[in-house]
């Protein structure tokens, strides 16, 4: 997996609550095999028009941000489905970091297997990057997962909390398997436990 | 030994390896896998040349993709579709996991065929690349759903890696009213809680409403857990959950289900278990309720007016804005005058056989509004089966309802089942997210009985009123 370290970047605005999986990615792409090129797809339906036209008033079509590396949204960031085809075509338009003041549990989680830095912080100061992403080109935010902070173009740092575990993978990029593989031992020796008390499953 | 709730006790049987910062690798028992959310995972295990580590607790069953017309049988058109169908063929077998094609009786919607067969058992853990894999809970089985390389992390190894939630209860006090269901309860949870009401928790649904429900009704309330923002959803399992399991195919048969017996006894949370969060509902107060925005917090009774952005704070002032405008609705428009396009009786939230019957007992004898396109879209096969062997599918028929074959079909709308813009929708589903039945589709959410209700009228309805014609 692609390591997390230090992001600098132009902050899209996204000033909706409960933006839900379907609004990310819609149900019509979910049918690749593939995880790669989701990325014109995402928010298709915000996006696009139903000639397939972009919408110039949306965000992500607007010329300030159509390189945005980082996503600001309100309360409830990623509800719906369990589909990675979200944070998949999240990174595949190349925003690496979503802010918001909360997330739905799974999308929150698969962010961390792709690469993805999702920061939840009190509304007030999303509301401060809110503003600050509202600039467009003219404000890259600066994020550093190491010392957990988010720093506005006017110099403001802003601290957030986040899992040290799931910190360690991204600042590092490990492979979740690969470091399961590592309790293997672990695994059989429970399993074998398990087996003999509870035989039925 | 301090006191635990039933999440607890299924966790800490679970537990295979906790590091000091709380982070745990919890032993997965079941794990289901449907065509969607598997092909990457499966292709990752290729490439890294691994193998799945427990073929025989591994479950599949190709459900969103599938066509629910009757003349299946000869192929998915669409070539998406039918190349995700087909890899889960290949996969399934390449790897040896259990495996329902869409030829055999007993395919269907993952978390209706899952139950059905005897996969889910009280106190396991189940997971599945989809969210509605809280629907298991009714067992009294730790059941979330989890992401593709989580799907590939379980397959491979058997566990996830995991923190734990914290514990919520809610408990639904009292009978419910005539005419008021499962669905009814959990759409009114979330409807007090808010779609991220439950976020960082496990629930467990309790208090004699819940008790009183069927096991099909505990699974329509598990399964919207998720719409509550819960990991997971869970019933403590009693004689009714004991009785569903006995016989199923896959169930602990002989002294190995006297065994399991006595440990699900003691699957409940003990009376001074500790609560992060405690919600409580008297069920005399619950009303058949309809959706009627684009989240599914957007609950009111039916007996209520669409409200106005105003009646809002915060946030939700602009997400009602944008709601009513995408749904077409002016507030203060009394809810039973909406009228509607499209009725679909369906999807893991409502397509058992009780929901079937209950939408049946609405329509026998009485015919769906002219104009109206109807469909009903059984859970899994073997729920068809039984249907037509109750007489329920020719009730639908008569009433002029679409009798298909199982699968997903229009709750998500991944294969032809769709709306066109604009169209409006009474359903049973779970989701009235933008777009989600297809792009531009108005989506109501209800039970099935106000659903049948809804057909009959060609508006939303309250179900009540057709009942009162009857009695
Ligand atoms: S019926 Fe709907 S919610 Fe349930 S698994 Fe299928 S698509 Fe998901």
């Amino acid at each position: 997996m692609e390591k997390f370290e230090k992001l600098s970047g132009v902050a899209a605005p996204l000033p909706l609550i409960n933006v839900d999986t379907d609004m990310i990615i819609p149900k019509q792409f979910l049918k690749t095999i593939k995880r790669s090129g989701l990325g014109v797809n995402l928010f298709d339906e915000m996006r696009y028009d139903d000639d397939g036209n972009e919408i110039p008033d949306f965000v992500l079509n607007k010329p300030a941000y159509r390189n945005a590396e980082i996503l600001v949204a309100g309360e409830n960031f990623g509800c719906g489905s369990s589909r990675e085809h979200a944070p998949w075509a999240i990174k595949d338009f190349g925003i690496r970091c979503v802010i918001a003041p909360s997330y739905a549990d799974i999308f929150y989680n698969n962010c961390f297997k792709n690469g993805i830095l999702p920061i939840a912080l009190p509304q007030e100061q999303v509301d401060i990057l809110m503003a600050e992403a509202e600039k467009g080109a003219n404000a890259r935010i600066e994020i550093d997962l190491e010392a957990q902070t988010v720093t506005t173009s006017e110099g403001e740092v802003i601290r957030f909390d986040i899992d040290p575990f799931k910190k360690h993978c991204l600042l590092e990029g490990l492979d979740d398997i690969a470091l399961t593989f590592e309790k293997v031992a672990a695994i059989d020796k429970f399993e074998a436990a398990a087996s003999a008390a509870r035989p039925w499953v | 030994m301090s006191p635990k709730t039933l999440y607890d006790k299924i966790w800490d049987a679970h537990l295979v390896h906790e590091a000091e910062d709380g982070t745990s690798l919890l032993y997965i028992d079941r794990h289901l896998v449907h065509e969607v959310t598997s092909p990457q995972a499966f292709e990752g295990l290729r490439m890294a040349g691994r193998t799945v580590r427990a073929p025989d607790k591994t479950i599949g069953v190709p459900d969103h993709n599938v066509p629910t017309t009757l003349d299946r049988a000869k192929g998915i058109e669409n070539e998406e579709s039918r190349i995700q169908v087909e890899a889960l063929d290949r996969n399934a077998a390449e790897f040896g996991i259990h495996y329902y094609p869409v030829s055999d009786i007993r395919q269907g919607i993952v978390h209706i065929v899952g139950p059905e067969q005897g996969w889910t058992l009280p106190g396991m853990t189940v997971v599945c690349g989809d969210s509605h894999t809280a629907t298991h809970g009714a067992f009294g089985a730790l059941a979330h759903g989890i992401g593709t390389s989580e799907v590939e992390h379980v397959l491979a190894t058997q566990t996830l890696i995991q923190s734990k939630s914290k514990n919520m209860k809610v408990e639904i006090t009292g009978k419910l009213a005539p005419g008021v269901t499962a669905k009814d309860i959990t759409l009114s949870v979330i409807g007090e809680t808010g779609t991220a009401g439950g976020t960082g928790y496990v629930i467990e649904y309790c208090g004699e409403a819940i008790r009183d429900l069927s096991m099909e009704g505990r699974m329509t309330v598990c399964n919207m857990a998720i719409e509550g923002g819960a990991r997971a959803g869970l019933i403590a399992p009693d004689e009714k959950t004991f009785d569903y399991v006995k016989g199923r195919p896959h169930a602990p048969k002989g002294a190995a289900w006297e065994a399991a017996l006595a440990w699900w006894e003691t699957l409940k949370s003990d009376a001074d278990a500790h609560w992060d969060k405690v919600v409580t509902i008297r069920g005399e107060d619950i009303a058949p309720v309809v959706t009627w925005g684009t989240s599914p917090e957007d609950v009111l009774p039916i007996t209520a007016k669409v409200p106005a952005p105003e009646d809002f704070e915060g946030g939700k002032v602009g997400a009602a804005k944008r709601s009513l405008e995408y749904m077409g609705l002016t507030p203060g428009t009394p809810l039973n005058e909406v009228e509607i396009d499209t009725v679909f009786i369906g999807s893991c939230t409502n397509g058992r056989i009780e929901d079937l019957r209950a939408a049946a007992a609405i329509l026998k004898g009485r015919k769906i509004k002219e104009g109206l396109r109807a469909m009903i879209v059984p859970g899994s096969g073997l729920v068809r089966a039984q249907a037509e062997e109750e007489g329920l599918a020719d009730i639908f028929q008569e009433a002029g309802f679409d009798w298909r074959l199982a699968g997903c079909s229009m709750c998500l709308a991944m294969n032809p089942d769709q709306l066109s813009p604009g169209e409006r929708c009474a359903a049973t589903s779970n989701r009235n997210f933008e777009g989600r039945q297809g792009r531009g589709g108005r989506t109501h959410l209800m039970s099935p009985a106000m659903a049948a209700a809804a057909a009959v009228t060609g508006r939303l309805t309250d179900v009540r009123d057709l009942m009162k014609v009857d009695a």
